[in-house]
C-alpha cells in the first residue's frame, strides 16, 4: 500500500510539532523515520496511524484520502514502544484480539485461533501460547506486539520505537529477525527510531527529522555518504566540523591553502564537514595540519582530536591504531570526501 | 506495608554476605530494643482507641441477652432502618461507579479545558462537611425552594423521603470510586486502548474488554469503600431526613433514635450490625490489598 503524506501541519495547542511535512512511502518498502526527541517523528506516525489527526493537510492511502479516516478504517497494524499487551489476556488471547472484536467477516473460532497460532510460530515463540505478558521478556513481549498487529492483515505495519526498551543485544537480535519477517510477509512497514545505527541497518530508506521537519529522505547509502544539511552530518554517523574561508575555489584555513577546491560555492566564510575516518595522511604544504591533544581508542581505530593550525579549532580524525603518534605530535592529512555548508 | 517489606528484605540482605554478625544487626533495622518499643506503643494504641471499642460495642450488644438483641432486630422500626440502608446503598452505590468511572476515564484518558476544576468539584464532598451537604438539598429541593412547584406538580417527594436520602448519600460518596480509578488510570495510560481501537475496536469494545479488566480491582475496592460509607453515613442523611421512624430512619438514624430513648442494649445491637458490616468490609479490601497489590499500589491511600 503506497501512502501519501502531503503537505501535513501538526499543532498541539498552538505547538507545531511538524511544519509542511511531505513524503512519499513505497508500498512494500521498509522506511524509518529518524531524529532526535522532539523532532516529530513519533507525531508522523501516529498521524499515519490516525491515533491523531492534523491540523492541515492531508494523508493518502493508495488513492484513498484517509485523513479523517478514524484509526478503526484505517486498518494498520500498529507497535508500541513499551508494548502495551493486554495483561489479562493470554498470548494466544492478545494475538486474536483484533479478529475477535472484528463486527463484518469475523472469522470462525477454530479459525482464529488456526491464525494466531500461525502468527505466534512466526515470530517463533510456539508453546508460550498460554502464558501471559507479565511472565515474558521484554524481547518477547515485543514479539508478541508484532504478531498481534499482524493478525488483523494491516495494509501498513507501524512501529514506534519497536526496540527502544530493549537492551543492546535482543535489539540487535530483533533487528535482524523482523528485517527477515518484513522481507518474508512484504508489508510496508514505517519504524520510528532515534538509533541511527538501527535506522541504517534495517531501512530500506530512511527519513532524518528535526525540529517539525524532514531534513532528508534517502537510502542509507545516500544519506551516510552525501548527507544534504550539517544537520544530517551531524546526526547520521561521525562527524568533524571546521571553519574555512573560500577564494577564488580554493578552501584556506589559517591563511594557508589545504588543498581542496570546490568549483560551486562563493567566496567567504564556509564550513567544512568530513567523517573523522575518511581521511588520508599526507606531507606536503597543501594540507590540514595540527598538534594532536587528546587522543583514545575506538574500536580497531584510534580517535584523535587535533589542533588546527593555532586557530583553537578541534576536529577529530581516525589513526590506524598501531599509529605512533602521540600527545603534541603533528598530524597532516585531507578529508577524502567533504561537503561545504554555508556559514552559519 | 512498608515494615512488612522491609522485614522480608533483611535476611535476604545479610545472608549471602556472611560476614554480618550478632544476630543479623542489619543497617537497615532498628535495634531490637528500639524495634519493640515502638511496635508497643503502637500495639497499645491501636488496642485502647479501636479494638477496645469494638470489642465494647459487641459485648454490649449481647449484654442483655440475645432476646433483647433479636427484639432490636425483629422490630418492625429496626428491620425498616435495616431495609432503607440497603435500599439506599443498593442504589447510591451502583449510580456512583458509573458516575465514578465515567469521571475517572474523563480526567485520566482525555484532555480538555476545565479539567483540574472537575478534579476539584470531585473532591468537593470530602471537604464539605457532610451536615453540609444535607442542608444544601433541604434548600433545593425543600418546600421553599424554587424547584418546589415543579416537584409538587409531578407529585414528588425528595426531602424527608428516601430520595432525598439517595441524593444526599450519593453526593457524600461520590468521590470514593472516582478517586480510587482517577490515579491507576492515570498511572495505566492509554497506551492499551490505543493498541485495542488500532485493531479495530470500537470505543465500546476497548472500554469493555481493555479498560474495565485493567481496573477491575480498583474498582472493586472503591466500591467497597463507597459502600462502607454509604451504609454508616450519618450527617447529610440526618439533615434530609426527617427523622421519621419506619419511613426516613436508617441504620445510624435508628441507633442515634434508640440512644436517645436510653435504650443502649438496643442501640448497640443495631450499632454492632453496623460494625459487623465494616468488619466485612475491612476483610474483603485486606483480602484484595495481599492478592492485589500492585495494581492497588498505584492508588492513593485514604
Amino acid at each position: 500500500m503506497d501512502i501519501r503524506v502531503q503537505n501535513i501541519r501538526k499543532e498541539f495547542s498552538q505547538y507545531p510539532a511538524l511544519h509542511d511535512v511531505s513524503l512519499n512511502i513505497i508500498s512494500g518498502e521498509l522506511i524509518a523515520l529518524l531524529g532526535p526527541s522532539g523532532s516529530g517523528k513519533t507525531t508522523l506516525l501516529r498521524l499515519i496511524a490516525g491515533l491523531e489527526s492534523p491540523t492541515e493537510g492531508a494523508i493518502f492511502f493508495g488513492e484513498e484520502d484517509a485523513s479523517y479516516k478514524s484509526v478503526q478504517e484505517r486498518h494498520v497494524g500498529f507497535v508500541f514502544q513499551h508494548y502495551a499487551l493486554f495483561r489479562h489476556m493470554t498470548i494466544l488471547e492478545n494475538v486474536s484480539f483484533g479478529l475477535r472484536v472484528r463486527r463484518s467477516g469475523r472469522p470462525s473460532n477454530a479459525e482464529i485461533r488456526k491464525r494466531a497460532m500461525e502468527l505466534i510460530e512466526l515470530v517463533q515463540l510456539p508453546g508460550l501460547e498460554g502464558r501471559y505478558p507479565a511472565q515474558l521478556s521484554g524481547g518477547q513481549r515485543q514479539r508478541v506486539a508484532l504478531a498481534r498487529a499482524l493478525a488483523i492483515e494491516p495494509r501498513v505495519l507501524l512501529l514506534d520505537e519497536p526496540f527502544g526498551a530493549l537492551d543492546a543485544q535482543v535489539r540487535k537480535e530483533l533487528r535482524k529477525w523482523l528485517r527477515e519477517i518484513h522481507d518474508r510477509t512484504g508489508h510496508t512497514t514505517v519504524f520510528v527510531t532515534h538509533d541511527q545505527e538501527e535506522a541504517l541497518e534495517l531501512a530500506d530508506r530512511l527519513v532524518v527529522m528535526s525540529q517539525g521537519k524532514i531534513e532528508q529522505v534517502g537510502t542509507p547509502d545516500d544519506v551516510y555518504d552525501r548527507p544534504n544539511s550539517p544537520f544530517v552530518f551531524g546526526f547520521i554517523g561521525e562527524s568533524s566540523c571546521l571553519p574555512v574561508t573560500v577564494e577564488h575555489n580554493e578552501l584556506w584555513v589559517g591563511g594557508r591553502a589545504i588543498g581542496l577546491s570546490s568549483h560551486d560555492a562563493a567566496d567567504g566564510p564556509a564550513l567544512l564537514y568530513f567523517r573523522p575516518h575518511d581521511v588520508e595522511l599526507i606531507e606536503g604544504d597543501a594540507c590540514l595540519a595540527g598538534v594532536v591533544v587528546a587522543s583514545r581508542r575506538v574500536g580497531g581505530t584510534r580517535r584523535v582530536e587535533l589542533e588546527i593550525g593555532g586557530q583553537q579549532q578541534l576536529v577529530e580524525i581516525d589513526l590506524p591504531f598501531d599509529h605512533p603518534a602521540g600527545e603534541k605530535s603533528r598530524i597532516a592529512f585531507r578529508p577524502r570526501r567533504w561537503r561545504l555548508f554555508p556559514a552559519r | 506495608m512498608a515494615t512488612d517489606r522491609l522485614a522480608l528484605r533483611t535476611p535476604a540482605a545479610t545472608a549471602p554476605s556472611g560476614t554480618v554478625s550478632g544476630g543479623g544487626a542489619s543497617p537497615t533495622t532498628e535495634r531490637p530494643l528500639v524495634k519493640w518499643t515502638l511496635i508497643a506503643i503502637a500495639a497499645i494504641f491501636l488496642a485502647g482507641t479501636l479494638l477496645l471499642p469494638l470489642i465494647t460495642v459487641f459485648l454490649q450488644a449481647f449484654a442483655k441477652g440475645p432476646g433483647v438483641f433479636w427484639a432490636t432486630v425483629a422490630d418492625p422500626d429496626g428491620a425498616a432502618a435495616i431495609e432503607l440502608t440497603l435500599l439506599v446503598a443498593v442504589i447510591a452505590v451502583p449510580a456512583n461507579l458509573v458516575f465514578g468511572v465515567c469521571a475517572a476515564w474523563a480526567i485520566a484518558k482525555f484532555d480538555f479545558r476545565g479539567k483540574a476544576f472537575l478534579i476539584t468539584l470531585i473532591d468537593l464532598p470530602f471537604s464539605v462537611s457532610p451536615v453540609v451537604s444535607g442542608m444544601i438539598y433541604v434548600i433545593l429541593f425543600g418546600s421553599s425552594s424554587f424547584l418546589a412547584p415543579l416537584l409538587q406538580s409531578v407529585g414528588l417527594q425528595i426531602t424527608f423521603a428516601v430520595p432525598g436520602i439517595v441524593l444526599a448519600t450519593i453526593f457524600v460518596t461520590f468521590p470514593f470510586v472516582a478517586r480510587e480509578l482517577i490515579p491507576l488510570m492515570q498511572d495505566q495510560g492509554s497506551g492499551d486502548e490505543e493498541a485495542a481501537i488500532s485493531l479495530g475496536a470500537s470505543g465500546w469494545q476497548a472500554f469493555w474488554h481493555v479498560t474495565l479488566p485493567n481496573i477491575r480491582w480498583g474498582l472493586l475496592y472503591g466500591v467497597l469503600l463507597c459502600n462502607a460509607r454509604a451504609m454508616g453515613e450519618f450527617g447529610a442523611v440526618s439533615v434530609i431526613s426527617g427523622h421519621i421512624r419506619g419511613v426516613t430512619n436508617t441504620m445510624p438514624l435508628h441507633i442515634e433514635i434508640l440512644y436517645d430513648s436510653y435504650n443502649f442494649a438496643g442501640a448497640f445491637a443495631m450499632a454492632s450490625l453496623l460494625a459487623l458490616l465494616a468488619l466485612v468490609t475491612l476483610v474483603l479490601k485486606t483480602f484484595l490489598e495481599f492478592r492485589f497489590g500492585d495494581e492497588l499500589a498505584a492508588t492513593r491511600r485514604h
